[in-house]
């Protein structure tokens, strides 16, 4: 019984940080974007527009539903529901952390633990390719057909170097399981060279993960690779013909899928929760970056840029010395910690997403169509040989 | 709980399965086919083969019904349409495939030895590592047969779809 409501409570939890995280990710997407290109960004509503994401999504639930005439009614309303609902199931074999005991129960940080936790995620985007294809077609418009067609290309192709390059990590873990995989790259090497598989000896992983990060962002759907929704020849792509709430779960879907691939790509190659350097050091580096962030925040409000700073920016100051109180307390440090620097490195790496969108333009088709098949598939196939060949060697 | 699901998914791959043949749109008989894949992919979930569960979600719910609705969707196939029927397969069609079904289960009955009951979750021999194992101890000899089989293909293709050079 209390497996089901500690289960139920888990599900809860990480349901309500991965859609505030959705959300808010569209807010740091547009200011990381604005700030690399001069701009603000939103900035209206609420303080340095922190309600914003709140508003768009009353904006999206609020618009009119159109549903176009000529459209193939039954798969253009299932459409919007494959993708955003396999985007999301994905999260649940994502661990987050070690086993930790919570009140005398022991459990993992993870909603449940699957020994085929990669497999399961190839297979579930394997299959979110049809949300966008059914999209695409059952517009019924020509924009929509090519953007779909062009999107399911893309993804078969993408797949392969993908696919390709998550196997070299599992060489190296010898299992299939997240947590699992994790595990094994836990320790450091001459006591301050993290064992994660970046760096993991016989065959540093390095490469691999490269590969994987240009994989991901074309398996999103993400600039440089956005093919199927560049506008100037597409108008919007698979998604023209939706509105409302319709629209927002593609938009939806798209960073769940980002979120997960970074999650994916944490737990395969940068060590999952397991921190950068050996313990008694790394469970403080929370508080440190938490007061640095309250004492930016204190100074800004000493040196006001605009008339609300003065109050809004101690504020944020205050909520930060708590964060670093919180992470500073013993008893919560074996689930927080762990917790910090998974989501750290998620972080940076979703950073690097939206840098990315920010700085390249983006690919012609058939540049992109070869240099998944004529580049990143013979390295990711040489980098998986070179893998198995020190694995079995040494 | 193991017996529920199999009957929702059992039910789901048989409705899938009928509604593959009566529908008369391509891209709807294809989806269908995904669902009776899908579905049937959980009943190896059910019956403790994981692997074999994920690798029919990756190779034949995804890989290969997405180059179906693929090529659907690029020569933008329209709606089939019902051909006059004789009177013969009108009549007779439906009974005489019964009969052709039940030739045939009897036919593979009676060919094979008899399997021992099969039980939902009882069996763990299902896990990549037991079978990777059995295919290159046991089953060698077919898995590079096939590998070699599907290598030829590939260079089929590539020779069928190769430009010609000047």
């Amino acid at each position: 019984m209390s497996f089901y409501i500690i289960s139920l409570i888990k599900i809860a939890i990480v349901f309500a940080v991965f859609m505030t995280t959705l959300a808010y990710l569209q807010w740091v997407e547009r200011k990381v974007l604005a700030h690399i290109q001069s701009r603000t960004g939103p900035l209206r509503v609420g303080p340095h527009g922190l309600m914003q994401p709140l508003a768009d999504v009353f904006k999206l639930l609020t618009k009119e539903d159109l549903l176009p005439p000529y459209v193939n009614r039954f798969f253009y309303l299932l459409a919007p529901f494959i993708a955003v609902s396999l985007a999301l199931i994905s999260i649940s074999i994502i661990p987050f952390g070690p086993e930790v005991t919570v009140f005398g129960y022991h459990t993992f940080m993870q909603i449940s633990d699957v020994n085929v936790g990669i497999l399961f995620i190839l297979a579930i985007g394997a299959v979110s390719v049809y949300g966008v294809a059914l999209a695409g077609w059952s517009s019924n418009n020509k924009y929509s057909l090519l953007g779909g067609l062009r999107s399911s290309a893309q993804m078969i192709s993408y797949e392969l170097p993908f696919t390709l390059v998550i196997v070299s990590p599992l060489l190296l873990a010898n299992q299939l399981s997240f947590r699992g995989i994790t595990d094994s790259q836990a320790g450091y090497y001459l006591g301050f060279i993290p064992r994660w598989n970046i760096f993991q000896m016989p065959f540093p992983q390095i490469f691999a993960f490269i590969i994987f990060m240009i994989a991901g962002f074309a398996e999103t759907n993400r600039v440089p690779f956005d093919l199927p929704e560049a506008e100037n020849e597409l108008v919007a792509g698979f998604h023209t013909e939706y509105s409302s709430m319709k629209f927002a779960c593609f938009f939806m879907s798209e960073y769940a899928n980002m979120v997960t691939i970074t999650c994916v790509a944490t737990l395969l190659f940068l060590g999952g929760w397991h921190p950068l350097f050996p313990a008694p050091y790394s469970n403080w580096v929370a508080t440190a970056v938490f007061v640095l962030a309250a004492l930016m925040c204190f100074y800004h409000a000493a040196q006001p840029a605009r008339k609300w700073d003065r109050i809004t920016f101690p504020i944020f100051g205050i909520a930060f010395l708590v964060l670093a109180a919180l992470f500073a307390i013993p008893l919560f440090q074996p689930v927080l910690v762990p917790a910090f620097w998974f989501l750290a490195k998620v972080g940076c790496l979703l950073f690097t997403y939206i840098w990315v969108r920010g700085t390249l333009p983006r690919f012609r088709y058939d540049q992109l169509m070869k240099f998944a098949w004529t580049f990143l598939f013979p390295c990711a196939l040489i980098n998986l040989l070179l893998t198995a060949f020190c694995v079995a060697i040494f | 709980m193991d017996t529920v699901l199999f009957i929702i998914f059992a039910v789901v791959a048989i409705v899938c399965g009928f509604n593959l043949i009566f529908q008369k749109h391509p891209i709807s008989s294809a989806l269908s086919l995904i669902g009776v894949m899908s579905s049937l992919a959980v009943l190896y979930l059910l019956l403790g083969a994981e692997f074999i569960a994920m690798a029919q979600m990756i190779v034949y719910g995804g890989a290969v019904m997405v180059l179906f609705i693929f090529v659907i969707m690029l020569l933008n196939a329209g709606t089939e349409k019902a051909s006059s029927k004789s009177w013969f397969a009108q009549f007779a069609g439906l009974p005489l495939l019964c009969l052709f079904v039940a030739v045939l289960a009897f036919l593979i009955r009676a060919a094979l030895p008899a399997l021992p009951d099969v039980r939902f979750g009882r069996w763990f021999g299902g896990t990549a590592e037991n079978i990777g194992k059995m295919l290159f101890t046991q089953y060698l000899l077919p898995f590079e047969v096939i590998s070699i089989l599907i290598l030829i293909a590939i260079l089929g293709a590539v020779v069928l779809a190769r430009k010609e050079i000047d």
